[in-house]
């Protein structure tokens, strides 16, 4: 059962505090459960953010389903955001996630058994002179890409 | 002809991101001559400069800020770095490489309209402006160019950044204030307009990141040197994104105006033994350009506007004749079904079946009549909704369709592409 951490507690409180509107602190919130969830945001999580920050439920969740970034299911350690919007497309992303999915035996947006990866087709990220491009979790943009370098990446990470 | 460097002169050097190494290189100057000058002044010569919104609609800047009410209701100013129109990767490198530049030209338009309070809203993907921008408004507060009193002038002014969290609809201004509001990113109706009624009601000045980033160079020589740069009805210069099959991709600035095969000259030109096909000179929602309209373009409004497209965001993508015109628009289908908010019915349902039908297509289940259909489906979507999604989503079709008409009948008949060695790719959900 997720719970907050107390400094993740206190982080919502601050957000609520920090905007003209407490629901401008939705967003923030959100992100803190997927930052202490391995990345994704678990439904009990939403009434705990109910109560810390005196929202109902249905408009928690109602910015919760809206937005592609917040994960319903766990993702993995490693979620592997593949851009196959049209500069990357061009580049060959399409290929090489199809690649990554049949070496590591599973569908697009399908967790690995050994729960590392998840692989995942995403719209344009905004990287398009240096396509071909992902993005794993929230971190910094991998940039100018090969199937090679992308698997040398991921046995790269820790 | 090179690039005019207005904005970008310094984006190469790394100090140019910190406070002290933007100051060194003559950054916030500019401020200090605009707090001598009367707001009403500088709302003026931003009229006079002809400046367009960088975003995608062009409207002009000083216009807008000039439709603020006089009510003494609190203003807001909002700036736009949700980027998210496909092959657009500007505001991102403005951001990250020159993150004061920007605070600067937001102050100076925030004492222009009289506004005490600003937000950033940067797309949630782009983790590393965020970053780098928090970092250079602290330092910015450290040295007195934000908070209370800046530089003993009497004006007070607050900014935060706000990081959404995957929409592209919230680049579209009521979209953008819905969601900073903490809701689903959903637009709404105009008029109101945000000027009038926009973040909790008040006032709104939304600006992309290029347009207040241009606002410095603006004040700093006037709206007649500004005006040296481009065309009559496009003034100054553009950041354009380049992309898809040039040599090399890239960020350029130029004087609007610039001839397109200049730009993609300018962009390491065709790779070799490859042939220009068809170019997206706007972002995807501009319709295509086919090979000859191409080559008589040149990179201003008004020239894009008469070919039945449009400058956009200024992210323009080269396609060459290795590229499948329906593998092409299957793309970008697949795109605007994903990012359709869901709030209007032709553009829900629209979406859907722009991209259920090209989708067929390409599985080779395509019948002859599905083009006409394609076509119809786009033409009831244009002009009936809230917000500019669904033309956005139309417009490719329609002109991705009739001017590759016969890619796509091919592509039917035969059950895969007229392009030699283009394969069936799936798009995911």
């Amino acid at each position: 059962m997720f719970k907050l951490s107390p400094e993740g507690v206190e982080f919502v409180k601050s957000e609520v505090a920090r905007y003209e509107s407490k629901e401008s602190a939705i967003i923030p919130a959100l992100y803190r459960v997927q930052k202490e969830n391995d990345n994704w945001v678990p439904n009990e999580a939403i009434s705990e953010l109910s109560q810390i920050m005196d929202i109902p439920e249905a408009r928690i969740n109602e910015v919760f389903h809206f937005y592609t970034m917040f994960n319903k299911e766990p993702v993995g350690k490693y979620h592997v955001q593949v851009c196959t919007n049209v500069a990357c497309a061009m580049a060959g992303t399409r290929e090489i996630l199809k690649d990554l999915c049949d070496e590591h035996g599973v569908k697009v947006g399908e967790v690995t058994s050994d729960g590392r990866y998840c692989f995942q087709n995403v719209e344009c990220l905004g990287s398009c002179g240096t396509a071909p491009m992902l993005q794993i979790n929230q971190d910094k943009y991998n940039e100018n890409l090969d199937i090679e370098k992308t698997k040398q990446l991921l046995k790269d990470l820790p | 002809m090179p690039e005019s460097k207005l904005l970008t002169e310094h984006y190469h050097k790394d100090e140019y991101r910190g406070l002290q190494g933007y100051k060194a290189n003559g950054g916030y100057q500019v401020i200090e001559k605009a707090f001598k000058m009367d707001p009403q002044k500088i709302i003026e010569e931003v009229l006079n400069s002809g400046l367009r919104g960088r975003g995608g609609a062009g409207f002009p800047t000083g216009r807008k800020w000039s439709f603020l009410p006089d009510n003494g209701e609190p203003r807001y100013l909002l700036c736009n770095a949700d980027e998210g129109e496909p092959c657009t990767f500007k505001d991102r490198m403005m951001m990250e490489r020159a993150p004061h530049q920007l605070i600067e030209g937001m102050v100076i338009s925030a004492f222009a309209i009289k506004s005490h309070k600003s937000y950033i809203y940067v797309r949630g993907e782009y983790t590393e402006s965020v970053e780098i921008l928090r970092e250079a408004i602290k330092e910015a507060y450290d040295a007195g160019y934000l908070g209370k009193n800046i530089l003993g002038s009497g004006f007070d002014h607050d900014m935060d950044v706000y990081a959404g969290a995957g929409a592209y609809i919230c680049g579209e201004e009521t979209g953008m204030i819905s969601s900073l509001e903490g809701k689903k990113g959903q637009p709404k109706l105009k008029p109101p307009f945000p000027a009038v009624k926009g973040y909790l009601g008040k006032p709104t000045i939304v600006n992309n990141v290029e347009t207040l980033a241009a606002v410095v160079p603006i004040i700093k020589d006037g709206a007649d040197a500004y005006k040296k740069f481009g065309t009559e009805k496009s003034t100054g210069t553009k950041l354009f994104s380049v992309s898809g099959d040039v040599q090399k991709p890239g960020n350029y600035e130029v004087p609007l105006g610039m001839p397109l095969r200049e730009l993609i000259e300018l962009a390491g030109g065709m790779k070799p033994s490859r042939t220009l096909k068809a170019v997206i000179p706007g972002g995807t929602s501009a319709p295509v350009l086919n090979k000859e309209e191409a080559e008589k373009a040149t990179m201003d409004y008004e020239c894009l506007a008469e070919m039945g497209s449009m400058l956009g965001s200024g992210a323009v993508t080269i396609i060459d004749d290795t590229r499948c015109m329906v593998d092409m628009l299957h793309v970008i289908t697949h795109f605007y079904h994903h990012e359709s908010c869901g709030q209007c019915t032709p553009c829900r349902e629209g979406t859907g079946w722009l991209n259920k039908i090209v989708n067929s297509i390409v599985e080779g289940r395509g019948r002859l009549q599905d083009i006409d259909t394609l076509c119809k489906v786009a033409d009831h979507m244009k002009g009936k909704t809230i917000c500019a999604l669904s033309d956005a989503a139309a417009l490719p079709v329609l002109s991705f369709v009739p001017k590759f008409r016969s890619e796509f009948e091919f592509y039917i008949r035969e059950g895969r592409s007229k392009v030699k060695g283009t394969r069936y790719a799936e798009m995911h959900a």
